[in-house]
């Protein structure tokens, strides 16, 4: 058996695998997404533009302090957090009482901003970004060759995954967070400090964007617009999953990864649209999307 | 009612002299062209309250159609516009169906994720040539009329304007200009009151895509080319800013909107030179060569600061003496 529907077995499960790769970026982004919708009813836009940044510093940390790759891999995704509680504490938090539609064109302001700036001094070209030694190289696994950095990133983005869904579904910190969602007033009546809890939730959920591209500056080019061209496919990925649960981001995630990498092998002009089509698709016949709720 | 027909009036003088005062007629049709597209993204966002982010599928979608109708198809001037418009008005009434099933930031996710696709296909599809673009459209003439001459084309794109900008204001200022008032402000109560508001929704969709479309249809002509530059989603956001620059729900905001960012970006560069040489730092150089940058800055500035945009304020304050 190396044939499947007339294509090489082996090729098929390397685009199977090269999809979970794209879908561990959509899982990790569409959740971040998710947690900072849910308490803060703003869609981030700079999303993608603070994935891009997270590459970045992996690169710049790199390049110009000699920082590995494992220590970026803490470090990034610290900073862009920390980044991210500055953008809320000056910025985002003066939106909350307004239309949310303000929020989306705050975060896309400063979207195009991040992205000039970065443009302004590294042009649009890539930089490359060295698999780290450990990651390097793959194993035959007999019916197909595994390259170790592409089979960590999805380990480690599930990881992670889970992590967050483990912290927000079993957790105190996560059911005060819940709690939050449903009725911020009741819960500071509670004596909980929910203006600081918003803020710490922002910077959480984009250091999950910062985390997902430290891992992405090996398998990309770091480029200012490699978060842009993302994003839109994790809104989609966000309007087919809905923004009801946790669990859902993650699985919608990793799903279109995978027939993104299908759609690859079987028809490859559709690959770059395929999500889009599933997404009107799932329009018109579950509008709320897969996991989320009618309201 | 009459003070605004006679500044309208005024208006339409000022333009009709401007290319005999010495204005470069290209440049001005260019503001012509991105004034109508926000005007016609004004009749969504600041009417109805919806927040489109795909406005790009429509200018770019015209402007191929109708680049692609005269160079391969060789249509008369006058009929590829329409198509082209045509053309935005079918792809309106796609997207907008889908889009209106939901609403608020899911809607403008949806509309993004739908002129992307559009984008990619653009992108793909041999008729468009790829990142070269169309070339090489054109002109033609209408009624006898040479278009070849910059000062013909001038006035057809001048009369198309001001159709455009009629269409908008008729729009708003009828009954159910009112009901899209009434969606923006409270939409459970419209729908309490008995109004459908998808077929509302949609109508109006399909009402700014079509004046978008006219926008890029026109815009093709102009330049004689049709690019992928017009359908991505940073065309998109432009016409966001310029709309909300000029001030949300407003007649003259876009128009004054798309006056400030097309002068914006064919001067940034100059006027950062100009900062550097005044303040003495270097860094605005830097600003100066990324129209990206300055646009992001302002868009931030604008929320933050500035919702109600220019010609919103004038107006806010103006009623303010008016009512004390």
């Amino acid at each position: 058996m190396t044939d499947l529907f007339g294509v090489p077995i082996q090729a098929l499960l390397g685009q199977v695998l090269l999809g979970l790769v794209n879908g561990s970026f959509y899982a990790v982004l569409s959740l971040g997404l998710a947690v900072i919708f849910g308490l803060l009813n703003i869609i981030n836009f700079a999303h993608g533009a603070l994935y891009m940044l997270g590459a970045f510093l992996a690169w710049m940390g790199l390049s110009y302090f000699g920082l590995n790759y494992w220590v970026m891999l803490i470090v990034a995704p610290i900073l862009v957090g920390a980044f991210g509680i500055l953008l809320e504490k000056t910025l985002i938090r003066h939106l909350y009482k307004l239309d949310h539609l303000y929020g989306l064109l705050l975060t896309f302001g400063i979207t195009l901003l991040l992205e000039g700036v970065f443009r302004s001094f590294y042009g649009v070209s890539g930089q490359p970004y060295a698999t780290p030694a450990l990651l390097q190289g793959g194993v035959n696994l007999g019916f197909m060759y595994l390259p170790i950095y592409r089979a960590w990133v999805v380990v480690a983005s599930i990881v992670v995954c889970l992590a967050t869904w483990f912290m927000i579904e079993k957790t105190r910190l996560g059911a005060l967070l819940r709690a939050g969602t449903e009725n911020p007033k009741l819960v500071e009546a509670f004596g909980v400090n929910v203006p600081r809890m918003v803020t710490l939730t922002y910077g959480f959920g984009v250091a999950l964007a910062g985390f997902a591209g430290v891992l992405a500056a090996p398998v990309m080019q770091v480029s200012p617009l490699m978060g842009s061209n993302l994003i839109i496919v994790v809104f989609a990925v966000v309007v087919i999953g809905g923004m009801g649960s946790i669990m859902g981001s993650i699985l919608t995630g990793l799903g279109l990864g995978v027939i993104e990498g299908l759609t690859k092998v079987f028809w490859p002009e559709a690959s770059n649209t395929v999500v889009f089509i599933i997404m009107v698709i799932i329009l018109l016949l579950r509008p709320a999307g897969l996991f989320g709720k009618e309201k | 009612m009459n003070r605004q027909l006679a500044l309208y009036l005024i208006l339409a003088v000022f333009i009709a002299l401007l290319p005999a005062m010495g204005a470069y007629p290209i440049f001005i049709m260019k503001i012509m062209c991105y004034a109508l597209f926000a005007c016609a993204f004004n009749l969504l966002l600041g009417y109805t309250g919806l927040l489109s982010f795909g406005h790009a599928a429509f200018l770019g979608g015209a402007a191929y159609a109708t680049g692609h109708s005269l160079v391969v198809w060789g249509f008369p001037t006058l009929l590829g516009l329409l198509f082209g418009t045509a053309i935005a008005a079918i792809l309106g009434l796609i997207m907008g169906a889908l889009a209106i099933r939901r609403s608020g930031i899911y809607f403008a996710m949806i509309t993004l994720a739908m002129a992307q696709m559009l984008f990619f296909y653009f992108l793909q599809a041999p008729f468009t040539y790829g990142e070269d673009g169309l070339q090489g459209i054109p002109r033609g003439s209408i009624l006898g009329i040479d278009l070849r001459n910059d000062v013909n084309l001038y006035y057809l794109v001048m009369v198309l304007f001001f159709f455009g900008f009629f269409v908008c204001w008729r729009t708003v200022n009828s009954p159910f200009g009112q009901v899209l008032k009434a969606l923006r402000e409270n939409e459970a109560r419209a729908v309490s009151l008995g109004y459908d508001v998808f077929r509302f929704k949609l109508l109006v969709f399909v009402i700014s895509a079509t004046l978008a479309g006219l926008a890029g249809a026109t815009k093709a002509l102009v330049f004689v080319s049709a690019t992928l530059s017009d359908a991505t989603w940073q065309m998109s956001g432009l016409v966001i800013l310029m709309t909300l620059i000029g001030g949300l729900g407003t007649f003259l905001g876009p128009v004054l909107g798309a006056v400030i960012v097309v002068v914006l970006e064919n001067k940034v560069g100059e006027f950062g030179h100009m900062l550097t040489q005044l303040t003495g730092i270097a860094w605005f150089r830097v600003l100066g060569e990324s129209v990206t940058m300055v646009i992001g800055l302002i868009f931030i500035i604008c929320v933050m600061a500035f919702r109600r945009g220019i010609i919103g304020e004038i107006l806010h304050r103006f009623n303010r003496n008016k009512t004390a």
